[in-house]
């Protein structure tokens, strides 16, 4: 294809300024404080979504361990803000002032060690984009140096993110438990609790929510980013060609887990608090829905998939709370075998060529052949 | 961890705890035998494997009921009535649901975790809306109350006993007729090689249909079992999908034997620890020996050696 190696597509530039103009212009002059916050609060699922798009769609690596790098990205965040509302004048009531609430509860007395860091936003910062990749990579090392893929390794991830749950609810005194670290007020002495505090980290997650769809974009695009859809789509090929496959897998992977992390930070900064029930299986697999009813293979599509399944979440589950679990199930079902590249595989199939054809430059332009879906070889 | 036990009670504590880990056991047997055969001979991931236990549970929480009702005088052999019907039950469910759904999704195994999952979603809101959201559990027949007293600190309750007992059958009839029976041999050879198995005259399709019949069957059988020792709700399967997806994984995902042993390890690793360590912490810590060893040797304890 001629222009292959373009960033951005014609189509994309188009996709790329409605979406931005829908978050950052439609939806707040639309919508009341309340309801922009909850969109916010969806868009923070959405890093998760595009990184699923590069790790799923493109490299054929199904992780159902995201919840792990969310609630790695939130708890992050969460225990610096804890740390700025546990002031000792604050906590003066406590029998140790100056450390979490949660914590004097337990009858821990001195900081744990590993809290430290999180005195400084810097380190906070910093630790958001490093711990999750740090995970990520020794994750990634030791499976797939040991061609650990497809189904084993959904199957493991999901394990950890089992396993990381059950460790968060069990170490009470350290992370807060089963309700997570609540009650966090300031960031840096700015109340985020006000109506516009919440506006504003709105916009930052739409901000940052587009610069991640553009960085990803950009991996997609690259010559790194053909080589993953070669390694999907015939992985021994790729490595009789010479490269080697796990260090190219290990590297999305990463990649992925940073973007699902920033989203944690951002969904701890809006909603207020962090806690495991982000982190397990059930939101884990609940992420790849709205990667899937997107579409798997476009990072637009994992946006709008993302907005949709919640935004049809919250309608269900306040009108007719019992049927959102049917509602839900019948999306997996329906995405998986009637639609498989989802609301983005429609628009490719059926709007597409009458865009196409509407927005030609060149008189007889060919719309392009829509994207097949990934091969997936029997294991 | 061993300080102030003689080494007396140590020996009774492993024992206690031990024969708690049988039972442990007995329930990822029976569960990861019929994941064994559906994703280990398939390649199948049925993520609504514990929503058909659930419906073994319900089928035999309703036939206790009938039984107690209307023919009180047979009450003691409910049970074996209950256990054909669940297999009957959620067999039926599962061929149905290889017809409708699995069958067209062979080519691509992630998918059908997804649509699986969907499937269980919907299962478990079913339950919760038709027998309600409370957690059910059946009045045992009264040979199966009561202990066996083994030592004056050693005591074995019967329900266990019975429970075990009843693996070791059904791991013994699915053993027969996967390993002796000309069906079996048949299924074996669907899972080797599809095209060579059709291509020498087996009915593929209907292969398929009923070893995932059979699989869910025995998940049903394994629902049945498991209202002997705990109670069921709506969400109850999805406790133990996780375990008893590591559990076949651990083993070997072709091999019957090796399930069995990865089985007993977990579930003895499991109760051993949980009396020196908190129940949560015991089980991250068996959790991640389980995935640490399945990072050093991806295929699992017992490795079936193919030509693909």
């Amino acid at each position: 294809m001629r222009s292959g190696n373009i960033f951005l597509r014609r189509n994309e530039v188009v996709f790329l300024v409605v979406l931005a103009a829908l978050l950052l212009v439609v939806f707040p002059m639309a919508l009341d404080g309340f309801r922009l916050n909850l969109v916010g609060k969806y868009l923070t699922y959405a890093f998760v979504a595009l990184g699923l798009v590069l790790c799923w769609g493109n490299a054929g690596i199904l992780s159902l361990g995201q919840g792990i790098f969310f609630g790695l990205g939130g708890y992050c965040m969460a225990m610096f803000l804890k740390l700025e509302a546990s002031s000792p004048e604050a906590t003066a009531i406590q029998s140790t002032p100056g450390i979490p609430d949660f914590m004097d509860w337990n009858q821990i007395t001195e900081l744990p060690f590993f809290w430290l860091p999180f005195h400084s936003l810097a380190l906070t910062i910093l630790a958001i984009l490093v711990v999750p990749a740090a995970f990520a990579w020794i994750i990634g090392v030791a499976m797939f140096k040991r061609r650990v893929g497809g189904v084993y390794f959904a199957i493991i991830t999901q394990a950890i993110a089992a396993i990381l749950t059950i460790l968060i609810i069990g170490q009470q005194g350290y992370t807060g438990g089963i309700n997570g670290i609540t009650d966090l007020r300031t960031l840096k002495g700015w109340d985020i609790r006000t109506d516009f505090a919440k506006e504003v980290l709105y916009f930052v997650t739409v901000a940052l929510l587009l610069g991640c769809l553009l960085a990803a974009q950009f991996v997609r695009r690259s010559k790194y980013g053909r080589i993953l859809v070669a390694i999907r789509d015939k992985e021994d090929r790729v490595r009789f060609s010479g490269y080697d496959v796990s260090n190219f897998k290990i590297f999305i992977f990463c990649f992925a887990s940073v973007l699902a992390a920033i989203g944690g930070a951002m969904f701890t900064l809006q909603v207020g608090f962090m806690s495991p029930s982000f982190v397990g299986i059930v939101p884990s697999i609940e992420m790849v829905i709205y990667c899937a009813v997107g579409g798997r293979l476009s990072l637009f599509g994992a946006v709008y998939g993302t907005l949709f399944v919640n935004y049809a979440k919250t309608i269900f589950s306040e009108s007719f709370p019992e049927l959102w679990l049917f509602a839900m199930g019948a999306l997996f079902i329906g995405v998986v075998m009637a639609f498989p590249n989802g609301l983005a595989g429609l628009w490719q199939v059926h709007v597409q060529p009458l865009f196409d054809r509407w927005t030609a430059f060149r008189p007889g332009a060919r719309p392009i052949a829509p994207a097949a879906a990934p091969a997936e070889r029997r294991t | 961890m061993f300080e102030g036990y003689t080494l007396a009670e140590l020996g009774s504590i492993f024992a206690m705890q031990g024969f708690a880990g049988l039972i442990l056991f007995s329930v990822f047997v029976l569960m990861a035998l019929g994941l064994a055969i559906i994703f280990g001979q398939m390649g199948v991931i049925n993520m609504a494997h514990g929503e058909f236990l659930i419906l073994g549970a319900y089928i035999t929480y309703f036939t206790s009921n009938f039984f107690l009702n209307y023919i009180p005088a047979l009450f003691s052999a409910y049970f074996f009535v209950a256990m054909a019907l669940a297999f009957v039950g959620a067999g039926a469910l599962g061929m149905l649901v290889e017809w409708s759904m699995i069958r067209h999704l062979y080519r691509r195994p992630l998918d059908t975790l997804l649509a699986t999952w969907g499937l269980s979603l919907i299962l478990q809101q079913f339950y919760r809306s038709v027998f309600g959201a409370r957690e059910v559990g059946v009045e045992l027949p009264q040979w199966l109350i009561g202990s066996l007293p083994v030592t004056d600190v050693i005591e074995v309750p019967i329900n266990g006993l019975f429970v075990m007992a009843l693996t070791l059958m059904i791991t013994t009839a699915v053993g027969v007729l996967m390993y002796r029976s000309r069906w079996g041999k048949q299924v074996r050879a669907v899972m080797q090689n599809r095209v060579m198995a059709g291509a020498v005259g087996i009915d593929t399709e209907r292969v398929d249909r009923y070893t995932f019949g059979i699989g869910c069957g025995i998940a049903g059988v394994a629902g049945s079992a498991f209202t002997m020792v705990g109670s069921t709700g709506p969400t109850s399967g999805q406790l133990y999908i996780v375990d008893t997806f590591l559990v076949v994984v651990f083993g070997g995902a072709q091999s019957l034997l090796g399930t069995i042993a990865s089985a007993f390890v977990i579930s003895q690793a499991q109760s051993t620890m949980e009396f020196f360590l908190s129940g949560s912490m015991a089980k991250v810590l068996t959790l991640l020996t389980v995935v640490g060893i399945l990072m050093l040797r991806p295929q699992g304890l017992f490795v079936l050696k193919v030509r693909r």
